[in-house]
């Protein structure tokens, strides 16, 4: 590789975050690369068993999985790559695996190709032979494309284009072996390779070896990307590639960009079409060829089950039906499995997997009493901080586990992309698009409870950045299980006979406020174009399990981590502010209470300054310091005020007494309840959501804006509501 | 004699058609997208259905199923193909 390139990859934190174990002579590179839904990631697995790593990328968003395989005794790192269809990356998935391939040359690439679509499968082979790195194929799903009646000579396949071709099939292991074998082969050179290189016909061929020779004296020399397949890039006006060559060459850039405008003219006067065009049916043609020579087909019945299925799911009446059902037996498993029932042995009994994880935060909590009367400082932190706050948000990994269990084997089985194909024109109305409806029904948006966390990371489903940002800003309205008990317990207050309309009420302002905010942000922040919408409907496959569950492991782990770092540190700091400075002692020398307490700690200041403000609001001191907790995470809020209205150690039962404090409390009234609720509903994404935002978008600009925008819509929402209900008299 | 040119939203569910061409009216980017996911000169598309409204609409190409909304359909010239 080119020290030059490897430069302007930002050095590749690939490089600076090597592979496990990683010593500075690292394993030699095999790269999986494929069209998505070629089942390559059950391949990967299949290859690399479970000891795998996500590792991230520098200032893009989407994670590569990594992995180890041994092979003769060697151990090799096996990279995942996002699918792409083709080497002129279009989506952020795409991008990722196009850089790679170009900026980290692996030794050799696996590429993963569907045996049943086989002339657009090779139509990205076709482009990875361009790129002179050696190629493997793996002929995957070979056992499926037997059973439509396809049968694919795997040997005249590997003459034609110079590689292996080896058949397998990803989701059992077969074909594993011969594929790891294949690599190690090529890699160590005792199986050289020699791809096919496509021929582009006449005039362009010639346009591409002019072109060629002008650059052959020009770019550093690599072992890769020589300079027909930089002609062939500039001819097909890559945009990216063409960028990066006249900057290599940039004493001769204009010069350059002359014969190329020129080569592409001529071109385009022969055939009457431009050059990518051209380029691409070469590459079609070669793809056609192949699989015409390659593909055995027994015609068997059209009418295969896919087409069965979606008959009746896209279909224009059923299809919306069915849809809502399958969301609603998800959120009914969901709470069912995590937290409804009890299934799991625990203390004598069963409990729920969320019980379970309570119990044993509120037995550490137990244990922690015993420190109150010695250290009443060290018991304050541990348990307010570590024990409340982070066992507050760990108490969401059952529900969280089940929600990603349930999305994954929805996502493997290919149902995912007909709702997308069902709700596009839907949502395109407000400047979302289909795919967007996941993302925002993970959040809550079924008013049942949910997670803007997962969330956000579903957007990862969605091929374009302003598509992905304005569906992560909108998110975290839905009403997540953290706002619940927020609810619960203003309700029971306040409306405790109208609790179902309230509740709908909330759902449907959620929706109102998230849609119409998408609908502003594309015609203002994030304008634009709407990007298109061109999505394969892959065909239905029984979910792997394998492959559904390390995937729900990896991300469930994500979230524990936060919890145990981000979350941990907020909570502290928060502790703190809340604790400190302590008010001097009463006159009579016993200690303050703990909401005089409270008023005197920075927090209590902070809430007082801000009381001016609130107070169009309705909001006093007290609910400010809660609502500033509940920056960090929602759950924060409730407690908080329980503290400011020192009931926390008076009354076990917490919610229904702070329910009956507030109806007692001087200043609420059902007005100042309503107005709260709808801004815990809408203000700042929680804590957790902000470091997955920041995480996802690679920079700090979105979660900041997330934060500012939601908070001042929150605030005149529940500002207007309050002065508004107070003019006709409800306050 | 001459055959009636239709763009892709033109077809009914179930119909075929040979593309023609791509029209010069869409961005590059969805041209080089469309070309990347199949649509090529001389293939042939079959519309299976449209979405519960109307769009995004389901084709079937190169033996694949495929969305897409009719914006981006409308520009893919097709000459029907009676069967």
């Amino acid at each position: 590789m080119g020290p030059v390139r490897r430069r302007r990859r930002g050095g590749g934190a690939w490089d600076g975050d090597p592979a496990p174990g990683g010593a500075p002579g690292r394993e030699p590179l095999i790269a999986l690369a494929g069209n998505p839904n070629a089942g390559k990631t059950s391949l990967f697995n299949a290859l690399t068993g479970s000891v795998q790593q996500v590792s991230n990328y520098p200032g893009v968003t989407v994670e590569c999985k990594e992995g180890v395989l041994r092979a003769g005794g060697r151990p090799y790192t096996v990279v995942d790559l996002p699918g792409t269809y083709s080497l002129t990356a279009y989506s952020q998935e795409e991008v990722v695996a196009r850089d790679f391939l170009l900026n980290h040359p692996p030794g050799v690439i696996v590429n993963v190709v569907d045996a049943t679509n086989l002339e657009r499968n090779l139509y990205f082979t076709v482009q990875l032979l361009e790129t002179r790195t050696p190629v493997v194929i793996a002929l995957n799903m070979a056992d499926l494309a037997e059973k439509r009646g396809i049968r694919v000579d795997h040997t005249a396949l590997s003459k034609m284009l110079g590689v292996p071709v080896i058949p397998t099939v990803g989701s059992r292991g077969t074909g594993v072996e011969a594929l790891a074998e294949a690599c190690a082969g090529v890699i160590e050179g005792t199986h050289p390779v020699t791809p096919t290189l496509v021929r582009y016909g006449h005039v362009v061929d010639e346009e591409v070896d002019a072109l060629a020779e002008k650059l052959a004296g020009l770019l550093p020399p690599g072992p890769h990307r020589t300079a027909p397949w930089f002609a062939v890039k500039l001819l097909e006006r890559d945009g990216p590639v063409s960028a990066e060559v006249f900057r290599l060459a940039a004493a001769r850039a204009a010069e350059l960009e002359a014969a190329v405008a020129a080569a592409a003219a001529r071109v385009e006067r022969h055939f009457d079409d431009d050059a990518a065009t051209i380029v691409a049916e070469r590459r079609y043609g070669v793809a056609a060829g192949a699989a015409r020579q390659c593909v055995h087909i027994t015609p068997l019945s059209r009418r295969d089950t896919t087409e069965k299925i979606d008959a009746v799911v896209c279909n224009r009446v059923a299809g919306p039906v069915i849809l809502v059902g399958v969301v609603a037996a998800l959120f009914f498993w969901v709470f069912k499995l995590s937290d409804e029932w009890a299934w799991i042995p625990w203390a004598g009994g069963w409990a729920s997997p969320t019980g379970v994880v309570e119990g044993c935060f509120e037995a550490l909590s137990g244990l922690l009493d015993g420190l109150r009367p010695d250290y009443p400082m060290l018991h304050s932190l541990l348990d307010a901080a570590l024990v409340k706050g982070v066992g507050g948000v760990l108490g969401f990994v059952p529900l969280i586990f089940f929600m990603f269990l349930f999305i994954a084997a929805l996502e493997d089985s290919g149902y995912i992309a007909r709702v997308a194909f069902i709700l596009d024109r839907l949502l395109r109305a407000f400047g979302l698009q289909g795919k967007s409806i996941i993302a925002l029904i993970v959040s809550g948006g079924l008013g049942a409870g949910g997670c803007a966390v997962p969330g956000v990371m579903a957007t990862r489903t969605l091929r374009e950045e302003k598509d992905r940002i304005i569906t992560m800003l909108v998110a975290p309205f839905m009403n997540c299980g953290a706002k619940m008990p927020v609810y619960a317990v203003l309700i029971a207050a306040f409306f405790p006979d109208r609790r179902t309309p309230l509740m709908l009420l909330l759902w449907g302002l959620s929706w109102v406020v998230a849609l119409c905010a998408a609908w502003v942000l594309r015609r203002t922040v994030l304008r634009g174009e709407q990007t298109p919408f061109v999505m394969e409907l892959p065909p239905y496959h029984m979910p792997v399990p394998r492959g559904v569950l390390l995937h729900t492991a990896e991300r469930t782990w994500l979230y524990i981590r936060k919890a145990g770092t981000v979350i941990l540190a907020i909570n502290i700091l928060l502790w703190a502010v809340m604790y400190f400075p302590r008010p001097p002692a009463n006159a009579d020398g016993t200690a303050p209470s703990p909401s005089e307490a409270v008023a005197h700690s920075f927090a209590g200041r902070a809430g007082r300054a801000l009381e001016p403000v609130t107070a169009a609001a309705g909001f006093d001191w007290r609910v400010n310091i809660a609502l500033i907790g509940g920056f960090a995470a929602k759950e924060v809020v409730i407690g908080a005020m329980a503290t400011v209205y020192a009931m926390e150690e008076e009354a076990p039962d917490m919610d229904a007494s702070l329910s009956a404090r507030l109806r007692e409390a001087p200043g609420w009234n059902p007005l100042r309840a309503f107005a709260m609720m709808l801004f815990v509903m809408l203000y700042a994404p929680c804590v957790t959501t902000i470091a997955v935002i920041r995480r996802e978008t690679g920079t700090w600009k979105w979660p900041l804006f997330a934060t500012v925008y939601a908070t001042t819509i929150a605030f005149v929402l529940a500002a207007a509501v309050f002065q508004g209900g107070r003019l006709l008299g409800f306050g | 004699m001459a055959v009636t040119l239709k763009t892709l939203p033109g077809l009914l569910d179930g119909e075929r058609g040979r593309i023609v061409r791509i029209g010069r009216t869409g961005s590059r980017s969805v041209r080089q997208r469309l070309l990347d996911m199949g649509i090529t000169r001389g293939a042939e598309v079959q519309v299976v259905r449209r979405a519960p409204m109307g769009d995004p609409i389901e084709v079937v190409v190169k033996n694949y199923h495929l969305a897409l909304r009719e914006k981006e359909a409308a520009l893919i010239e097709v000459e029907p193909v009676v069967s």
